[in-house]
């Protein structure tokens, strides 16, 4: 998540929600965050909460986290119960950071384990820890495997050095693959992230790390470009001119080699940053995000979206910590979507997934750009026709365009 | 009340004799307010604890630019040699684009001050100026203000106004408004060296206006001096060039604030009041007589307004359209050389074409519009007027560049100026340079002394109008100042250089240039368009144009990823808000044709050219 909070509502101290978010609630699908706000370094280009070892103090430190962070799980159950919400099966878990197997597996396992006794978890259920291929061992992936993950995904970003060093990642390339057979040995699905367009990677750079990475055979793969956040030390290396600025023509034509690659690995793309096997392998939780599904974010600055109800920790870990200590909710802010702005939402997330958008759905103006956007080639013909709207390559590349055009004016 | 105001000669029965009427020519910067109210002070009109900075200068806008924008006249009491006399100080307007005014003012006296700033020497504006007050034949009072400062060269500059005017170098007077050293000798001076005035007292009254203000209390309030025969409170009074006649509802002095007479005779300086609720009924440099007793033949010197440089205004958010015409009107009642018309451009909605004097003018003007109406304008690259003649001998005043007319041209004529650099002779080079690249003919250089030169070139007016000052300045370091005045016209060889966006003509951006700078302007808008219009989903050609042939072209390459790649752990919030902002810049997009332009886009390749700093001649 971003270093800054978006601006909203302040949220009430017992974390309560509105009665609105009863309506429909058993027909969304409900999942959990959990934020893991450490690193052992800190990344070039990264903006998220994050916190290596040493700069955080007595009440917010590493080993204390998973006690914290049970606290808040024990919260959002009794938020939950107490706003009237019926209980619900655990669809998804997803561990993100920073860098989760920084926390030993049992610190893991034992959160998931406080999970399944607040909500079943369902047969089904995704489970995903995010991992930084220098952080794991075939122990402790096997560790993860047996208290119930079912999936891992390494932040491999690219096979190049040069791209790596820019990007401050300090693992050697060779041992991703290496992950990737030990978290398949431990039975466990594999995704890999990929960044592009970093200053200096070439074209042929980037179709070597695609190559590299779906070579080693996973299930599904997120390829992000780079976005050079404000505050970061890469931003400011940027505006200093010792890296070269974006280039969102580069971005493009490595969009375009990725979609090839993937295509030629038969992988597939289920949202505009997102490639998977089957559908089955799809990443759920990354999709509930954008079907609008409900989930609780658990951890410092992590977002929370239930039944139109959207709202963000503290940023923090040592507030967060003691807001929770001292039995309050660490949400900072909050804010009730209106009509419009769920409509706004609704057609900005659907518009990005392969499963596409409901053109009934859509308001008049937004319903008279249908044929245009045919016209140019940036919706697909005959999903249209069939009454859904599905970018085309082209449109994925300029879908937040095609988005405003979608919009009421 | 000091002992010198007591014995104050009392207005309308004042001996011609002891009246002494005399305007300050300065730089802007030179101190000439400054040394206005160490006189006030002095002559006791104005006591120190109500003294204001500045007395003089009235608006805001005057005070905070320290120029002097309308001009006022004070009568002050001074007592030499045991006689009491009253001196009329009439206060110029400070500017190259109120020529017409300041030699009005001057006329309105029988000397002058000439104020020269003692660290900086005389600038080019206050040599025009004094050109001026010497071709009316009005005795000049040489002084160096500043004496105080420690960057002063009092001799130095002593030598140069010395050969200016021709005199000693000791007759330049040394004095200072700060601390008001030698103020008092200066007094002494304008008694004993300026004629006082002549006039026939029987004779039918003549008065010439050489000022005219609105105020929102008092209706106009005009500022004239008496020729001929005396003008009294409540007769009928009539304006030689427009007829219109007036009663006098209120006739005075300002000693600075407004006291009411019994009159004004032969050499007196003062304020009439009719009610009349528009400048224009009231216009400087026309004479004021008796209605009963008309005098003959009115008052040589007078001429109508005429704007110079147009430019468009557009309010930046369409619904201000209306503030923005009332607020026009409302302006026009204090300017007779402001004109306007309603205008549409494709590009910036409704708007007007604005006619000005010049560009310091436009620029206080719409600055004045911003202010008082709280509304933020576009104002396009000011342009002035072309005299158009077809095959079949149909004439065009051309106020608008994108009204040139097409079709067979037989002749283009454009307004021309003399105009006048004053500079340190190390930068004679590069002025002669930027001059003839202007399409300058020299028609002069005179030495002022060893290091500066005076420079004098007859030029068209559309040279200067663009960014001429701002390359004076930076190619001479901000030691060159600049003087003009138009001089006729010329025909030329000029041709309009239109912009297109895929096709489709960009009205703002329409210009008229001489042939041969024509591909210089459009290579130079095409190129700066491409900077400032975002990429569309197609590519967008950018050409100039004269006619149908393009002499520039450049392209605005399709976009080809618009696209946020993640969505930050759920931070859809955030998102969101982003594309809100987006949908919110749409609004603000211009069509032209199928492009989007940013409003941004004409603002920025509309202002670039302009710089405050132009104003600051």
């Amino acid at each position: 998540m971003p270093s800054t909070l978006p601006e909203g509502d302040p949220a009430p101290d017992d974390g309560m929600l509105p009665a609105q978010v009863r309506q429909g609630a058993a027909g969304r699908n409900f999942g959990l965050y959990i934020h893991i706000p450490f690193c052992a370094v800190r990344c070039g280009y990264c903006d998220f909460n994050t916190y290596t070892a040493t700069e955080l103090g007595p009440g917010a430190s590493q080993d204390e986290y998973a006690a914290t962070a049970m606290a808040e799980l024990d919260l959002a159950a009794g938020v939950l119960t107490g706003s009237g919400l019926p209980q619900r099966q655990l669809k998804t878990v997803f561990f993100g950071g920073g860098t989760p197997t920084l926390l030993p597996a049992d610190d893991l396992a034992a959160l998931l384990r406080h999970a399944a006794t607040l909500w079943p978890l369902a047969a089904d259920a995704e489970i995903t820890t995010e991992a930084n291929p220098d952080s794991v061992t075939p122990a402790s992936l096997q560790q993860l495997a047996d208290a119930g993950f079912t999936r891992v995904s390494f932040g491999m970003q690219s096979a190049v050095p040069h791209v790596l060093q820019v990007l401050d990642r300090t693992h050697a390339p060779e041992r991703v693959p290496q992950a990737v057979r030990w978290a398949r040995d431990a039975g466990l699905a594999v995704s890999i992230d990929l960044i592009y367009g970093t200053p200096g990677e070439s074209i042929n750079d980037w179709e070597e790390s695609l190559s590299a990475a779906l070579s080693y055979g996973p299930d599904h793969v997120s390829a992000y470009s780079l976005i050079i956040e404000d505050g970061t030390k890469l931003a400011a290396r940027m505006r200093r001119g010792e890296v070269p600025p974006i280039d969102d023509d580069d971005h493009a034509d490595k969009y375009l080699a990725a979609e090839r690659l993937m295509e030629a690995h038969g992988m597939h793309w289920y949202e505009v940053s997102n490639w998977s096997r089957t559908p089955q392998q799809a990443c759920q939780h990354n999709l509930a995000y954008w079907r609008g599904d409900d989930w609780w974010g658990i951890g410092p600055g992590a977002h929370s979206h239930v039944g139109g109800v959207r709202w963000w920790n503290t940023k923090h870990p040592v507030p967060y910590a003691n807001r929770l200590k001292s039995g309050r909710s660490p949400a900072a802010g909050r804010e009730t979507l209106d009509a419009t702005a769920t409509h706004m939402e609704h057609v900005m997330l659907r518009t990005r997934l392969r499963e596409g958008l409901a053109i009934e759905a859509l308001g008049g103006a937004g319903r008279s750009q249908i044929a245009p956007l045919i016209a140019e080639g940036l919706i697909e013909p005959s999903a249209a026709f069939g009454g859904t709207v599905v970018l085309t390559l082209r449109g994925r590349l300029l879908a937040d365009g095609v988005v405003r055009r979608l919009l009421p004016g | 009340m000091t002992p010198l105001a007591r014995t104050a000669p009392v207005p309308a029965a004042t001996d011609p004799a002891v009246l002494r009427n005399f305007s300050i020519i300065a730089h802007i910067d030179h101190g000439k307010s400054t040394l206005a109210d160490r006189m006030l002070q002095l002559t006791g009109v104005v006591e120190d604890r109500t003294m204001r900075a500045q007395y003089l200068d009235r608006m805001d806008l005057e005070r905070e630019r320290g120029i002097t924008i309308k001009s006022q006249a004070v009568r002050m009491p001074w007592e030499a040699d045991g006689t009491s006399y009253a001196l009329n100080m009439i206060d110029t307007p400070g500017h190259v684009d109120f020529t017409y005014e300041v030699s009005r003012s001057l006329a309105a006296g029988e000397g002058a001050v000439l104020l020269v700033d003692a660290a900086q020497g005389i600038e080019a504006q206050t040599l025009a100026n004094l050109y001026l007050a010497m071709e009316n034949d009005l005795a000049i009072i040489p002084v160096l203000n500043k004496i105080d400062l420690p960057a002063a060269q009092p001799d130095k500059y002593a030598e140069e106004l010395a050969h200016l005017i021709g005199g000693d170098p000791d007759d330049v007077l040394r004095v200072s408004g700060k601390t008001g050293a030698g103020v008092d000798k200066l007094l002494d001076r304008i008694v004993a060296e300026i004629p006082a005035p002549v006039g026939d007292p029987v004779a039918a009254a003549r008065a010439m206006i050489f000022d005219s203000v609105y105020d929102t209390y008092r209706g106009v309030v005009t500022y004239v001096r008496v020729v001929d025969g005396k003008l009294h409170p409540r007769e009928r009074i009539q304006m030689m060039s427009t007829k219109a006649s007036h009663e006098l509802l209120e006739i005075g002095v300002s000693s600075p604030e407004p006291a009411p007479t019994d009159g004004l005779g032969v050499g007196e300086v003062g304020y009439l009041i009719t009610g009349v609720k528009d400048v224009r009924q009231s216009k400087v440099g026309d004479t004021v007589t008796n209605l009963a007793k008309p005098a003959e033949h009115q008052l040589s010197g007078y001429q109508e307004p005429k704007p110079m440089v147009f430019s468009g205004l557009y309010p930046l958010d369409g619904a201000d359209y209306p503030v923005l015409r009332d607020a026009l009107d409302k302006l026009k009642l204090n300017d007779a050389a402001l004109v306007y018309e309603p205008e549409t451009s494709v590009a910036l909605g409704f708007g007007f074409r604005v006619g000005f004097l010049g560009l310091l003018h436009l620029e206080i003007i719409r600055e004045r519009l911003e202010r008082e109406s709280n509304i933020s304008l576009i104002a396009t690259a000011p342009n002035v007027v072309y005299e158009v003649t077809m095959e079949d001998n149909e004439q065009f005043e051309v106020t608008n560049p994108s009204e040139f007319p097409a079709g067979k041209i037989l002749e283009v004529r454009e307004p021309m100026v003399s105009a006048t650099v004053l500079a340190p002779n190390e930068f004679v080079g590069a002025i002669m340079e930027l001059c003839q690249s202007r399409r300058g003919t020299m028609h002069g250089m005179d030495y002022l002394s060893e290091e500066r030169v005076e420079l004098n070139y007859r030029m068209p007016l559309a040279e200067i109008v663009f960014d001429f000052f701002d390359q004076l300045k930076s190619k001479t370091r901000g030691y060159a100042s600049l003087e003009w005045k138009a001089d006729g016209d010329q025909a030329a060889d000029l041709v309009k250089v239109d912009i297109l966006l895929q096709g489709d003509q960009v009205d703002a951006f329409s210009a008229i240039t001489h042939r041969d700078k024509a591909y210089s302007y459009g290579t130079l808008m095409t190129s700066k368009l491409r900077e400032l219009i975002p990429r569309q989903q197609y590519e967008v050609p950018i050409q100039a144009a004269i006619g149908s042939r393009i002499i520039a072209r450049e392209n605005i390459r399709a976009i080809r990823k618009d696209v946020l790649a993640k969505c930050y752990g759920g931070d859809i919030s955030r998102k969101r808000k982003l594309l809100e902002k987006q949908k919110e810049g749409k609004k603000r997009m211009k069509m032209v044709g199928r492009v989007e332009v940013p409003q941004e886009a004409f603002i920025a390749a509309l202002s670039s050219e302009s710089s405050k700093d132009k104003t600051k001649k």
